[in-house]
């Protein structure tokens, strides 16, 4: 069954064509992976289905509402949650405050109440602190829940950042470049958490992600981007031996050989 | 010397001593002195001192509480200057507010805000304009002056409209961010004076450069209040108020959400924040405890004018946020203490000083010179010197600590309370 279905997405910048009808189907509860070189598209991709610039055609559905017009906080609300390329914590927050502003959409928290200190706001709030330290012990930063993000270490970041994102209690999981900047051991603790996280929270995830390794291990679907258009879709191994996307990766001469 | 301060900091049966011992001397000082700055400072200071005590939250409010309702005012009303003493705690206590509303916006949502006093102004000619017979001039109905018992009503009326205003100035401004926000809520500022200054024709609303004279003072039961001893209590009332919602706002969704957006804008967009509103928010509630203060401050004046709410008055609240930390609370207030008594007491102390040695011959100083004009070279100095030194303030900011083993034993505690519900339900 389709979760996310996107169709002829384009995107100008200027003369710059950055997403040219780009058109895809993300299975519900599948791995699905973006790649290209850089350059491709990918991020303009993700940033057109989180609301933060908006398509110049085409339409985004999922479970066939469309997202296309709304704002990323609507978005977001609808169910769609992301981690970013370059991270983007609330840096000097503490850890535990960032996974519960990823929690905002499933606190009520009015003025009044707040204002008045009502019990169920209270209530609410232990709440809130509660799952976001689960959620803290999932990704194995609860020792450091009381550190301001910014002092956390790079891997650190991005497994909080992972953390805040499932907070939102997200249908459809965005990763952009997950294993960005990590050593092999993190890489593969970071794909082992990505099954464990499909698994338990019942996502789909959907990643843009460099690391070939992880890419061929994790996916069951991947898309492949070059200047913006889709060159190719299939499983892991059909990518591998497509002609187009090893020309895309190292030019024709690579081919030719 | 140094066992001693060690004995201090852990002990806080000593610190209970020393801190009683001081605030009796203090006290006893300023009650019996006829006229003395020195003691009344260093009463307030107390109010420091014990920040830094190890007491519960509770102790501390009480003991704070004890000494700004019942020892300061007491021990001040036995000499001549008791009016002056009250003035001064009265402009304190109003800054202070101003300076709370405003970290709000600058402090926890990092939205730099150049022309808050106009929110302040627009409270103060909420008031000025029904407590005065210019609302005859355009209001269909009704009889005005409104009586002095108006003004209680108009707190909450001040406020409500301050913070509409700020609506009104949050909705065109949150297209630009930084250095360009900066400069358009200076020009609202500025706009806002202007409009007061002009808006005496064609219908006179606001009787122009003129100002509004004999605004009625506030009474309550039938006493009229009309001295600072008097509105001093009034403006303690309003600023626990203001104390208590930032504390609640501050470690609440919205207050997470405010501080989410400063942190980054694009990140917390897309976990479901509603930026417009939440910075619309953060605009309204910091308005109106500014707009409550200047309805405050027409009921004590009794005359507003625009001349009371230029720029300067916005850039001293900014410093006294910057100077005390953006985004901490007991910073922002100790802030705003230390100007403001700065700026009434200490540079006037200074000046008079100064005249009396002129006065009697041991030194000249022209008149050019004197430390009361030199208010903004001294503000000036005060930034630069905290942008270099200590940026993050007097008091910086503090981040929530979570109880961990709280927060581990709870899903067990959870259980058990669940096992109880079940209990009683069956």
């Amino acid at each position: 069954m389709a979760i996310l279905h996107v169709s002829n997405l384009t995107k100008r910048f200027g003369g710059v064509v950055a997403a040219k009808g780009i058109s895809m189907t993300v299975e519900k509860g599948s791995i699905t992976a973006v790649i290209g070189p850089n350059g491709a598209g990918k991020t303009t991709f993700f940033n057109m289905i989180t609301g933060v610039y908006r398509p110049d055609e085409g339409e985004i559905l999922l479970q066939n509402e469309p997202l296309v017009g709304l704002k990323a906080h609507d978005i977001a609300k609808c169910g769609i949650s992301r981690t970013f390329q370059n991270i983007r914590l609330f840096g000097s927050m503490t850890v535990l405050e960032n996974v519960m502003v990823g929690l905002h959409n499933h606190v009520k928290g009015g003025l009044f109440g707040t204002l008045l200190n009502l019990p169920s706001i209270r209530r609410e709030e232990k709440e809130a602190q509660k799952e976001a330290y689960r959620l803290l012990e999932y990704v194995g930063l609860a020792q450091f829940l009381n550190e301001e993000a910014q002092n956390l270490s790079y891997g650190a970041q991005r497994r909080l950042e992972l953390a805040r994102a499932l907070a939102a209690k997200p249908k459809v999981l965005l990763l952009d470049e997950p294993a960005a900047g990590m050593n092999p051991k993190e890489t593969k603790e970071l794909t082992e958490l990505i099954y464990c996280v499909r698994k338990e929270f019942d996502v789909t995830v959907l990643l843009i992600e460099h690391d070939m390794k992880l890419v061929m291990e994790i996916s069951e679907h991947i898309i492949v981007l070059d200047h913006g258009e889709k060159i190719a879709e299939g499983g892991p191994y059909d990518i591998r031996s497509n002609p187009k996307v090893i020309e895309a990766y190292l030019g024709k001469s690579a081919l030719a050989q | 010397m140094k066992t001693l301060l060690k004995q201090l900091q852990e002990s806080a049966v000593l610190q209970m001593i020393v801190l009683t011992l001081y605030i009796v001397t203090t006290s006893l000082s300023l009650y019996l002195a006829e006229k003395s700055v020195t003691a009344f400072l260093l009463l307030l200071l107390s109010l420091l001192l014990l920040y830094y005590t190890s007491f519960s939250v509770k102790i501390k409010w009480a003991v704070g509480l004890l000494v700004m309702i019942v020892l300061l005012p007491f021990a001040a009303s036995a000499g001549s200057a008791y009016e002056s003493y009250m003035e001064v705690a009265t402009l304190v206590g109003m800054y202070v507010a101003m300076a709370l509303g405003l970290n709000i916006v600058v402090g926890f949502t990092g939205l730099l805000d150049l022309g808050f006093v106009a929110f302040f102004a627009v409270g103060a000619y909420t008031y000025g304009i029904f407590a005065t017979g210019q609302a005859q001039n355009f209001m269909p109905f009704g009889d005005y002056p409104l009586a002095g018992e108006s003004f209680w009503m108009f707190l909450v009326i001040g406020g409500l409209i301050a913070a509409l205003f700020g609506v009104l100035l949050g909705i065109p401004v949150l297209r630009v961010k930084g250095d360009y926000l900066a400069i358009v809520t200076l020009g609202f500022g500025e706009i806002i004076r202007i409009v007061f200054n002009n808006l005496d024709k064609p219908v006179n609303i606001t009787n122009g450069a003129m100002g509004l004279s004999s605004i009625q003072a506030p009474s309550l039961f039938g006493l009229t209040l009309n001295n600072s001893s008097q509105f001093y209590f009034v403006v303690i009332a309003i600023l626990l108020f203001v104390i208590l919602a930032v504390r609640r706002l501050e470690h609440s969704k919205i207050g997470r959400s405010w501080k989410a957006v400063r942190e980054n804008e694009i990140a917390a967009q897309a976990m479901g924040i509603n930026l417009v509103r939440t910075k619309l928010l953060a605009f309204a509630i910091g308005a109106s405890f500014s707009g409550m203060m200047g309805v405050v401050f027409a009921g004590k004046q009794a005359f507003i004018d625009p001349t009371s709410f230029t720029l300067m008055e916005s850039i001293t609240i900014l410093v006294m946020v910057i100077l005390g930390g953006m985004g901490s609370v007991p910073g922002v207030i100790l802030g705003a203490a230390i100007m403001t008594i700065l700026n009434l007491q200490v540079l006037t102390e200074l000046t008079n000083w100064l005249n009396q040695l002129s006065q009697s011959g041991a030194l000249t100083v022209p008149e050019a010179l004197s430390p009361a004009k030199m208010q903004r070279f001294i503000f000036g100095g005060i930034l630069i010197l905290f942008a270099i030194y200590r940026p993050q303030g007097l008091i910086p900011a503090k981040n929530p600590v979570f109880n961990e083993a709280e927060l581990k034993g709870r899903a067990k505690a959870e259980l058990v309370e669940k096992a109880e519900d079940k209990v009683f339900r069956s």
